[in-house]
């Protein structure tokens, strides 16, 4: 085929949808649920599509409208396909049910695999092991999905969106959610979650805390909650035991590029995804990445776009008018800015620089070198900010420019 | 005088604080707030709404949960009472998304399904 996406999320439907669009009806999507739209299909919630179809949808209602689209345009997307091995080739292997093992080879390959859950291993918690500890997405399609309640008395172990999110669902569905704990001194997501997921619920937000120890033999029986210091640890004697069933964990979302290491795809540290360029290009040539295995994004529409970008970069691969890393500018992310995705870029169009800061900012100012300078009310790590940088910019740089640094500056 | 309320404004990501109470049918405010925050805050204080979205049980061996919104937002202190009306539903296949499941849940506003039921 000349196209292969891996993952028929929002990532991959926008890059099949685009790229099909743009004339490439040869493309297959390898799916390995068994309907497409991937994670938005639990995330029943709205405020989705505000900046794409300037309405607020759910995830559900945004998935459907790119399911459509593919649908419309005669898209395949192979259901129930797990693809098991990629390699730098772009040649894949993929198993199904009804089909086997089989293998293919394409002249371009997105991947839009999403991203997994960091899980209780990795955070060492001491205590027991019973059951009753879930991830906030499973806990989300145990419940939207399955139909199932994961418990009656619910403690949440961290404030991103999914932990906040899972807490109003728990309460809606009749459960007693008992605190949400958060390390930090701030929430790592949306203000509008802390209101209308916890405040409105009488939730109980308990910053600068963590568990300190799980109870219980055969399923959860409470936590012990602790304070922590400036350094993130335990402050003795401030230890207190919630009773609960259930132990939700929304520590962390990791991109998952199994695939993409196993094909020698560089992974950059800071955002957990490939090194890519403006058109999600990773340093192999005809792989490209988007989504939230390049990186976890925020916003939605934001993951479609990087789609498109995708479908773009495959298209010129397809067509043989591939570009090479000559001239190339590299961003360099200052002290202040925790990632910056692309990590580099050519200076043949506009690019939608993505950037995140290390903490809370009050009024600031973000400068891409000298080029580019946008100042902001105020800034957290939780949510990403978007800086366009004009082409007719990057252009006029001389041939030996070949670095612009990111930073930022409280005003 | 209407009750006082500790109140943090969403429309942006500084989430001001704001100290709201209402006298003689106007909205007072005490704290940070800036123009685009104050009528988010009047609207909030006044007449506080929000989209309800969950899932209601299927007749569908397939898909065992559809997931529902009420089409716009309800006053908050419908959401529980809400949340047990759906209780009680159980939709059959096939509906198509954006097609009434309860009508009227709560002042006037209807559920609706917020995907596709097929099989």
């Amino acid at each position: 085929m000349d196209l292969a996406i891996i993952g028929s999320g929002p990532a991959g439907l926008a890059a099949a949808v685009k790229a099909h669009q743009e004339g490439i009806t040869n493309l297959v999507v390898f799916e390995r649920d068994e309907r497409p739209g991937g994670i938005l299909r639990q995330c029943i919630h709205s405020g989705f599509g505000l900046e794409k179809f300037k309405e607020e949808l759910t995830g559900p209602e945004y998935a459907n409208r790119y399911i459509k689209m593919a649908q419309d345009l005669g898209i395949d997307i192979e259901l129930n396909s797990t693809v098991l091995e990629l390699d730098k080739d772009r040649s894949i292997k993929v198993v199904s049910e009804n089909k086997g093992i089989r293998a293919y080879g394409c002249k371009a390959l997105i991947l839009a695999m999403g991203c997994r859950e960091r899980a209780r291993g990795s955070l060492d918690i001491p205590g027991t092991r019973p059951a009753g500890i879930f991830t906030a997405g499973q806990a989300q399609r145990l419940i939207n999905i399955e139909g199932l309640v994961p418990g009656r008395e619910v403690v949440i172990l961290g404030s991103g969106d999914i932990g906040m999110i899972m807490a109003r669902r728990l309460a809606l569905e009749g459960a007693e959610v008992k605190a949400v704990l958060e390390i930090l001194p701030y929430t790592s997501g949306l203000i509008r979650n802390e209101v209308q997921c916890l405040r409105d619920f009488n939730i109980p937000l308990l910053l600068e805390h963590t568990i300190a120890e799980v109870h219980g033999e055969y399923r959860v029986e409470g936590v012990t909650a602790v304070q922590v210091d400036d350094r993130r640890s335990a402050i003795p004697g401030t230890e207190q035991f919630i009773s609960c069933d259930t132990l939700l964990l929304s520590v962390g979302l990791i991109p998952e590029n199994e695939l993409s290491k196993m094909a020698g795809v560089s992974i950059d540290p800071r955002s957990g995804g490939p090194y890519v360029d403006e058109l999600m290009e990773t340093r192999i040539p005809g792989l490209f990445a988007c989504g939230n295995v390049l990186h976890v994004n925020d916003v939605v529409d934001n993951v479609s776009l990087e789609g498109e970008f995708a479908a773009q970069g495959a298209l010129l691969r397809i067509m043989g008018k591939g570009y090479t890393s000559d001239g190339m500018i590299d961003f360099k992310a200052g002290p202040s800015i925790g990632q910056v995705v692309p990590q580099r870029c050519t200076r043949g169009r506009d690019v939608w620089l993505n950037l995140r800061v290390r903490e809370p900012m009050g009024k600031m100012k973000i400068y891409v070198g000298d080029i580019l300078r946008k100042t902001y009310a105020c800034a957290r790590p939780g949510e990403m900010i978007r800086v366009k940088i004009p082409k007719k910019a990057l252009q006029e740089l001389g041939p030996s420019d070949t670095t612009l640094q990111v930073r930022c500056e409280e005003v | 005088m209407g009750d006082l309320r500790d109140m943090v404004c969403i429309v942006c990501p500084k989430g001001c604080q704001v100290k709201t109470w209402e006298e003689k049918g106007v909205v007072y405010m005490e704290g940070e707030i800036c123009k685009k925050g104050k009528p988010y805050i009047e609207q909030e204080y006044r007449d506080p709404r929000r989209v309800l979205t969950t899932t209601v049980m299927t007749k569908s061996d397939q898909v065992k949960r559809l997931p529902v919104r009420t089409s716009a937002p309800i006053p908050k202190r419908d959401l529980f009472k809400s949340m047990a009306l759906l209780s009680k539903v159980k939709v059959e296949p096939s509906v198509k998304i954006g097609e009434v499941i309860l009508a009227d849940v709560s002042s006037g506003i209807d559920v609706v399904a917020s995907d596709d039921l097929l099989e």
